[in-house]
């Protein structure tokens, strides 16, 4: 057992670490507060530096074959999250959940004309599963696609889709036999810009202000029976499958945010004088930083676990959904000690910790919320 | 077109701080880095190699971690790299450095099987020293023309000349040079690009050659501590002002903070 | 090499445009007071194309002789053949000590003679002073972005040679009826010393004073959370005191104002008799390039902000709500 970064995954949170430190901690406040998705920076990380393609093979563009692997993608995930938790979550939803799809279930001609450009970075991914009425119960679904010739015809509406509206490709679910229950999901590649694919409502959030999420509304929309992915009726296990690999993404975000906000928190204390003492001298201050620090070691361990696990290949749901569970938690509870130690400024947005609390909400709801994850892993210790 | 530059690692001199009771300098976890200057020179070396094919080649002079800002660079995009470290080129002033780094520059061009490098590149000055040296003492070991201070840089590789325009205290002074020229680079210049991932993977793999001072034909009367003219004799911290009179904003009357500055301004005759 | 064959302290006097720069003047200051310790002389050797006028203003300001090396090919600065003068002169007079101004000139020509003359240059020096041996000067600088002071000696070889900083000595009194001798010399150059050749100057920021010549100068910092407060509210302070506006290095960073009035150990020194400092938090690097002002007086709202530690006088508060109250304040003063 090695707990050790290699230099090489050293090397690239340092890239990662430097390109945030010069570009985005000095527009984040602004970005955050307009909900500016920060398209420039995007482009930036996921198709100059490359991170898009950090454990995809070589033949589709990625580099894999050059030592990159889950883990190092998952600490770039991190280390975004440190200083725009929204960007993480774009990074990581397109990687995670639009691009991976394709590389696992993808026939050669799909993963040419559509890993490739996922991989590069050149287009960006997105994963839509979510109903109105199929939320944690994602086996209700409601959208359609009936197959007509050559063709599919999609109908229905996705709600919450992360990416909605900026990406280029989407792994769309959908109803091919109702009668079938969950054996009745398929899953489809659609592509921005066609015939009856349009967006709905921007969504207002409590956080990730800076990550983009819409409604999709499908009328008629004309897809090729090429572009279904894996067999008809696979689409759940699809779904399920990538889910497990996005819950990493995500508890890699928590974490993220969580060590950020830990940071600004020690920081503070440091700083702050009351009662003609700093903060930190008080030990009802220092115990809380210590305890913020533990969960978050701890976090680390089990996130780190996670993408090796997956690295490994084989199934990793119960390591996706302890890590998960876990990171996000414990994000929430570090952010709001931390708000609680900066006291009345903690709760303004002049100060970072404000939007770290809020950010670290959605960490425990989507991509499963953290019920799901608790129904996954009693589903393993019950079988 | 064959370029070189020139590159530095030095402690990040924004972090190093003073020990408040010793008035000793605190080197501890300062953090090394690429100096800023040399990335301005290396990203404009690589847009010569971007828009205009150039192969871009590194040397720097320190110890074997100096191969860092190497990696570094080569994974920003630059061809090939090669770092000049010996115990003897220790404690070189900027005279003995200009020296071991023209002997290095020639050194190269030699392994590479090129007559000369056409354009060397170095950034204006390094952040530990300041001296803005370096990059002179170099030009002239080699007898070439030198160009300082470049905030744009123009080359026209048929003509084999450059046109640059060269900070000054008026403004800009535009000059020209045919090859070969050194030219240094101000932060003007260029917002240097970052490495990327997959130029990362590939530096981290990379064989550094590391030149001695042997290796380079380097003199030995002319190099190291005994080779540099120059001495230090003293390093002390700087005498500190000493803090005035501070006024505070009460209540939110900022006038009367003016107005007790301006009482003292005008009975000290400061205004 | 004899050592004492080498005698006479000489200023690398630098000229724009018929006008000697402050710093050759300041230089002489300097270079008259080693001197008079070693009781040795003072010389400034003078290039350009019509510069004899100027030789009459370097006397005035404490050299005992100037070599005028008038020559219409040297109307603008070249570094190899401005370098081939000074070889050229060092082995005809054999001088001590060359003084140049750090300027971006300077310290573009100071490495060029060193290295062609195979000697030892400190560069930036902020202090100047006479070993105890009677002949060995002592250069002092800041190293490590401000964050040290070391002094530098040259002890084996000639000319010592140093750049020292602009504004960080006073400029002498001039004394018009200082006497001294104007030696005429003859360049010695082919076309192959003009290794670089000088097409055009492009005047920047004409308008206004510039910092390093300014008596008042109202800096700004990252505080100032834009451009706009230095083309507003500081220049108006600036202006009703006749002053010039300065940055911060986060400020120039930022691109809230040009590189060209930028104050630290990266950007200029200035010595101005009164330095404003607005939102600026007071790096080492920074107060590198100020610590010469006669008084500092600074505004900021961060009451532990190092700048607060170095100035005379120190407001804790809104540099936005205090700075227009100053310029109204002193207006009214000044009528």
């Amino acid at each position: 057992m090695d707990f050790k970064l290699n230099d090489l995954q050293k090397d690239i949170v340092k890239t990662v670490h430097d390109y945030c430190e010069k570009k985005i901690k000095p527009d984040i406040g602004e970005r955050d507060h307009a909900g500016d998705f920060g398209e420039e920076h995007v482009k930036a990380l996921m198709q100059d530096m490359g991170i898009a393609g950090i454990y995809y093979p070589e033949e589709y563009g990625g580099m894999g074959n050059d030592g990159g692997d889950v883990l190092t993608y998952i600490l770039c995930v991190e280390e975004i999250a440190k200083y725009d938790a929204g960007m993480a979550a774009t990074v990581s939803a397109s990687i995670s959940l639009g691009t991976n799809p394709i590389w696992q279930y993808g026939t050669e001609e799909q993963k040419k004309k559509y890993l490739e450009p996922l991989v590069t970075g050149e287009k960006l991914g997105a994963f839509c599963l979510t109903e109105p009425g199929a939320g944690t119960d994602a086996a209700m679904q409601q959208t359609t696609a009936v197959k007509d010739g050559d063709h599919y015809i999609l109908n229905g509406n996705k709600i919450f889709i992360t990416n909605g509206g900026k990406a280029d490709t989407y792994i769309v679910f959908a109803m091919t036999d109702k009668s079938k229950g969950t054996k009745g999901i398929s899953a489809f590649i659609v592509e921005k810009g066609w015939e009856g694919f349009t967006f709905g409502k921007k969504e207002d959030k409590l956080g990730i202000h800076t990550s983009q999420t819409m409604e999709l509304i499908f009328q008629d929309v004309k897809v090729p029976a090429e572009n279904l992915l894996g067999e008809e009726g696979k689409g759940f296990i699809i779904a399920m499958q990538t889910l497990d690999g996005g819950r990493i993404g995500i508890a890699a975000q928590a974490l993220g945010i969580a060590e950020s906000a830990l940071d600004d928190a020690v920081a503070y204390s440091k700083e702050r004088v009351q009662f003609g003492r700093p903060l930190c001298k008080f030990q009802n201050v220092s115990f809380k930083l210590a305890d913020m620090k533990m969960k978050i070691e701890a976090a680390r361990l089990l996130v780190y676990k996670a993408a090796e696990a997956k690295q490994a290949g084989g199934r990793f749901s119960l390591e996706a959904a302890i890590a998960k569970r876990m990171a996000s938690d414990i994000a929430m509870e570090v952010t709001t000690e931390a708000v609680q130690i900066f006291g009345g400024y903690g709760y303004t947005e002049d100060y970072p910790v404000a939007r770290h609390m809020r950010d670290a909400k959605i960490t425990q709801i989507y991509e499963g919320t953290n019920e799901v994850q608790l129904m996954v892993t009693s589903g393993f210790l019950l079988k | 077109m064959e370029i070189l530059v020139c590159v530095k690692q030095v402690p990040d001199t924004a972090e190093v701080k003073i020990d408040p009771v010793k008035h000793t300098v605190i080197r501890a976890g300062v953090p090394n880095i690429f100096n800023p200057f040399d990335q301005n020179a290396l990203e404009a070396a690589l847009q010569l190699k971007d828009n205009q094919g150039a192969k871009v080649t590194l040397l720097s002079m320190g110890p074997p971690q100096a191969k860092d800002v190497l990696r570094e660079g080569l994974a920003m995009g630059a061809d090939e790299a090669y770092l000049l470290t010996d115990r003897k080129v220790g404690g070189s002033d900027t005279l003995a450095t200009g020296y071991c780094l023209a002997q290095a520059v020639k050194k190269v061009a030699e392994l590479k099987g090129i007559e000369q490098f056409d354009i060397i590149l170095c950034g204006k000055q390094a952040i530990d020293g300041d001296t803005a040296q370096v990059g002179p003492q170099i030009a002239c070991e080699l007898g070439i023309p030198q160009i300082t201070y470049a905030a744009a840089i123009e080359v026209n590789e048929e003509a084999k000349c450059v046109k640059v325009k060269q900070q000054n205290e008026e403004g800009y002074i535009i000059t020209e040079a045919n090859f070969p020229v050194l030219i240094t680079a101000v932060k003007e210049l260029n917002e240097p690009r970052f490495p990327t991932i997959r130029g990362t993977m590939k530096a981290k793999r990379r064989e550094i050659p590391e030149l001695s001072a042997d290796d380079v034909k380097a003199d030995e009367t002319k190099i190291g501590l005994s080779g540099s003219p120059t001495k230090v004799r003293k390093i002390f911290t700087p005498p500190q002002r000493t803090q005035g009179l501070i006024i505070p904003v009460e209540d939110d009357n900022d006038q009367a903070a003016v107005d007790t500055l301006m009482e003292k301004l005008t009975a000290q005759k400061i205004i | 090499m004899d050592l004492a064959e080498y005698k006479g302290i000489y200023v690398i006097a630098e000229q724009f445009e018929g006008k000697l720069r402050n710093v050759s003047f300041e230089l002489l200051g300097q270079a008259r007071v080693l001197a008079d310790t070693i009781g040795d002389e003072v010389g400034a050797i003078l290039i350009g194309k019509d510069v004899k006028p100027l030789a009459q203003d370097l006397i005035a300001h404490g050299a005992h002789k100037v070599y005028v090396y008038d020559d219409p090919k040297l109307e603008n600065y070249n570094t190899t053949a401005y370098a081939k003068v000074i070889c050229d002169f060092f082995h005809e007079e054999k001088p001590n000590v060359f003084l140049v101004g750090a300027t971006n000139i300077g310290r573009d020509l100071g490495p060029r003679i060193a290295n062609s003359l195979q000697t030892g240059l400190t560069a930036d020096c902020t202090g100047l002073a006479v070993d105890d041996d009677g002949k060995t000067i002592v250069w002092t600088r800041p190293a490590l972005g401000g964050n040290i002071m070391a002094e530098i000696i040259c002890p084996d070889n000639r000319p010592q040679m140093g750049t020292v900083r602009p504004n960080v000595f006073k400029k002498p009194e001039a004394d018009p009826n200082a006497k001294g001798e104007v030696i005429e010399k003859t360049a010695n150059l082919s076309d192959a010393d003009f290794m670089t050749k000088f097409v055009e100057l492009i005047k920047m920021g004409g308008e206004g004073i510039k910092i390093e010549e300014a008596d008042v100068i109202v800096s700004g910092g990252r505080g100032m959370n834009g451009p706009e407060p230095f083309t507003g509210m500081l220049k108006d302070l600036a202006d009703v005191l006749g002053g010039a506006v300065g940055a911060s290095r986060a400020a120039v960073d930022a691109g809230w104002i040009d590189a060209l009035h930028q104050v630290g150990q990266t950007g200029k020194t200035v010595g101005p008799k009164i330095y404003i400092a607005c939102g600026i938090s007071g790096a080492i690097q920074h107060l590198a390039g100020m610590s010469g002002s006669d008084c500092v007086i600074a505004i900021n709202k961060d009451e532990d902000a190092p700048i607060f530690k170095v100035c005379d006088y120190g407001i804790v508060g809104d540099a936005f709500k205090i700075v227009p109250l100053l310029t109204a304040a002193i207006k009214k003063i000044k009528g």
